[in-house]
């Protein structure tokens, strides 16, 4: 694949931002997408790879992993405690704008 | 020697005979912090009544005999580490005034047993950066020149320890957030093996590169904090079940005679400055005039660590940042009324401009179509540099090298793409992404300049103890170098 197939143009860059919930400028847009296109290809280096052979698995430092237990119920945070840090709140709940 | 210039393994031997009092050391540091930091900037917030009313209350316990073993031991940390009722912000505006219901697990070990903690220390924004100029709030500056970066992003942790403003600190290291202000500030930083200090209560940036490390003042007080802080914790699933040593014991002078070390050539090609490499140099003859065995090897993957790290590291920060939006917690800027526009102004003037930059190539990389272009073959390459490194730990015990392939630049130099933004981390981010131990210690300074010169010793997973003893070993044939200081008149 070569790199040109992969330049990202402002419209698709403007909708990453969205999935990423960011919001830009038009002249943010333009900036960050030339941005990010020389940033492509800083990549373009695994280009050259066959990656298709290529297993992968995780830290095999993760002794967790063979260490299994039970699920035990422990107390949680106090209500209080947790809404404590918003200041948007409702009848014991994150009050939040409406959705529809 | 003001008090609050010692070592950390010093201050508890005079602590504990009763020599020195907590309080006195406390009041000099906050004395430092007085004089210096307005320059340096190395704090977010400063704990002063607390932790003063804190080493009232240990010179009472120690004089009824009641002696932890950190003995009120002076302590800054990063900000990106979560302390019970103290603000933590990542550096970032979107979670200016959170103020954690909780301790980050590394934070209750040392204040079970008996550290005071200073303050909060600055970093780039959620720990993206290497120099600390990243952070939303203010620029801290290298002490050896303070018109150049500590490198980073725990920048202000290395600059709190290495101008004396603490006697040791906590950081985090991701891609070389711990060893590169190390190397830069002229300290010892250690990243240990991924899973054997907990990472619960520390605010992700990358899951599966983040691990905490030390900045201190000597191998020793590494150790020793090490011996605090390891070890399995049920709070955070990938934290090892693998005993802990006492690290101490490495630092008692055993020589290295039986040790064989690895040098990369590839950390040694035209990018690495000439002075760096003839530091490195200088510490390579050091180990083989001590008896160890020195040979050249080879990391073939090495070339793909920096892309395979940029994308996994944003990725996974694509996805571990998503969780700020505004509800719980942190800024919450209202929008046009829907839930949609809150989130996009939450996260809009909440962000930096770089965190805003890899949060968009993170979101990319995990995006249908993209993903196994990127995310996927990039945790392919992961494993190759993995068995890389496995294959070399069959044959060696350690591996050898720069820390950094420069010393500190200057603030104001431009960093205009990606490759000069990561080229600082080119050395250390290999070991995150093998999820390996590593530690930085001063090797010499420039000539012209004196800047301080950080050379790297990487271990095999688990593998602390040998390299505290090769750096405590080099540290003792340090010595003249180690007395050298910057200068703080400012």
């Amino acid at each position: 694949m070569v790199i040109d197939e992969k330049m990202a143009t402002v419209k698709e860059i403007g909708e990453v931002a969205r999935s990423a919930k960011l919001e830009l400028s038009e002249e943010q847009l333009k900036l960050l997408s030339e941005q990010l296109n020389n940033t492509f290809s800083f990549f373009a280096k695994t280009d050259k790879w066959d990656a298709e052979k290529i297993q992968f698995d995780y830290h095999k430092n993760l002794t967790s992993l063979e260490h299994y237990h039970e699920d035990i119920v422990k107390p949680s945070l106090p209500q209080d405690t947790v809404l404590g840090m918003t200041r948007c709140k409702k009848n014991g709940s994150f009050e939040v704008p409406g959705i529809l | 020697m003001q008090l609050n210039e010692l070592k950390a393994v010093d201050y508890l031997n005079m602590v504990k005979s009763r020599e020195i009092s907590v309080e006195e050391v406390v009041r000099d540091i906050f004395q430092q912090i007085d004089r210096i930091e307005h320059t340096l900037k190395a704090y977010l917030f400063i704990n002063l009544e607390e932790a003063l009313s804190e080493a009232k209350k240990m010179d009472r316990r120690i004089k009824d005999n009641d002696i932890p073993p950190l003995a009120g031991l002076p302590v800054a940390i990063k900000d990106n580490i979560c302390i019970k009722g103290m603000e933590t912000t990542c550096a970032s505006r979107i979670l200016k005034g959170f103020i954690p219901p909780y301790d980050a697990t590394v934070t209750s070990r040392i204040k079970d047993a008996g550290a005071i903690i200073i303050g909060k220390t600055n970093l780039d924004e959620f720990s993206m950066g290497s120099t600390t100029k990243n952070s939303a709030f203010q620029v801290t500056l290298n002490p050896w020149d303070i018109n150049r970066v500590p490198g980073g992003s725990s920048g202000g942790s290395a600059v709190t320890v290495a101008s004396h403003e603490t006697l040791i600190a906590l950081g985090t290291d991701t891609g070389g957030s711990v060893r590169v202000p190390a190397s830069f500030c002229g300290i010892v930083g250690i990243k240990p093996t991924y899973g054997r200090i907990s990472r619960y209560g520390v605010i992700s940036s990358s899951s599966s590169l983040d691990q905490v490390g030390i900045l201190s003042k000597g191998v020793k007080d590494t150790a020793m904090l090490m011996n605090i802080i390891s070890g399995y914790d049920p709070l955070d699933s990938t934290s090892s079940h693998i005993s802990v040593p006492d690290f101490l014991l490495s630092c008692t002078g055993e020589g290295i005679k039986d040790l064989k070390f690895a040098v990369p050539k590839e950390f040694f090609k035209q990018e690495l400055n000439i002075e760096v490499k003839e530091r490195v140099a200088d510490s390579l003859n050091k180990i083989l005039k001590l008896g160890g065995e020195i040979e050249e090897i080879s990391l073939p993957n090495l070339e793909y660590a920096l892309s395979a790290y940029s994308i996994i590291a944003m990725a996974e920060a694509s996805s571990n940042l998503a969780k700020f939006d505004g509800i719980q917690y942190g800024l919450r800027m209202e929008g046009s009324g829907d839930l949609e526009d809150m989130y996009l102004k939450t996260r809009s003037e909440g962000f930096g401009s770089e965190v805003k930059r890899r949060l968009i190539l993170g979101t990319y990389f995990l995006s249908s179509g993209h993903y196994e272009d990127y995310y996927l073959k990039a945790k392919k390459i992961r494993n190759l540099i993995r068995k890389d490194f496995e294959n070399i730990f069959q044959k060696y015990d350690l591996i050898i090298g720069p820390t950094t392939p420069i010393p500190p630049f200057e603030i104001e130099e431009r960093i205009d793409n990606q490759l000069t933004m990561l080229l600082a981390d080119t050395y250390t981010i290999p070991v995150n992404l093998a999820g390996l131990p590593a530690l930085s210690i001063n090797c010499g300074f420039t000539s012209k300049e004196r800047l301080p010169v950080g050379l790297q010793i990487i271990g095999g997973p688990f593998q602390e103890e040998k390299m505290l003893r090769v750096a405590y070993n080099l540290e003792q044939e340090l010595k003249e170098i180690n007395t050298v200081e910057p200068n703080l008149l400012f």
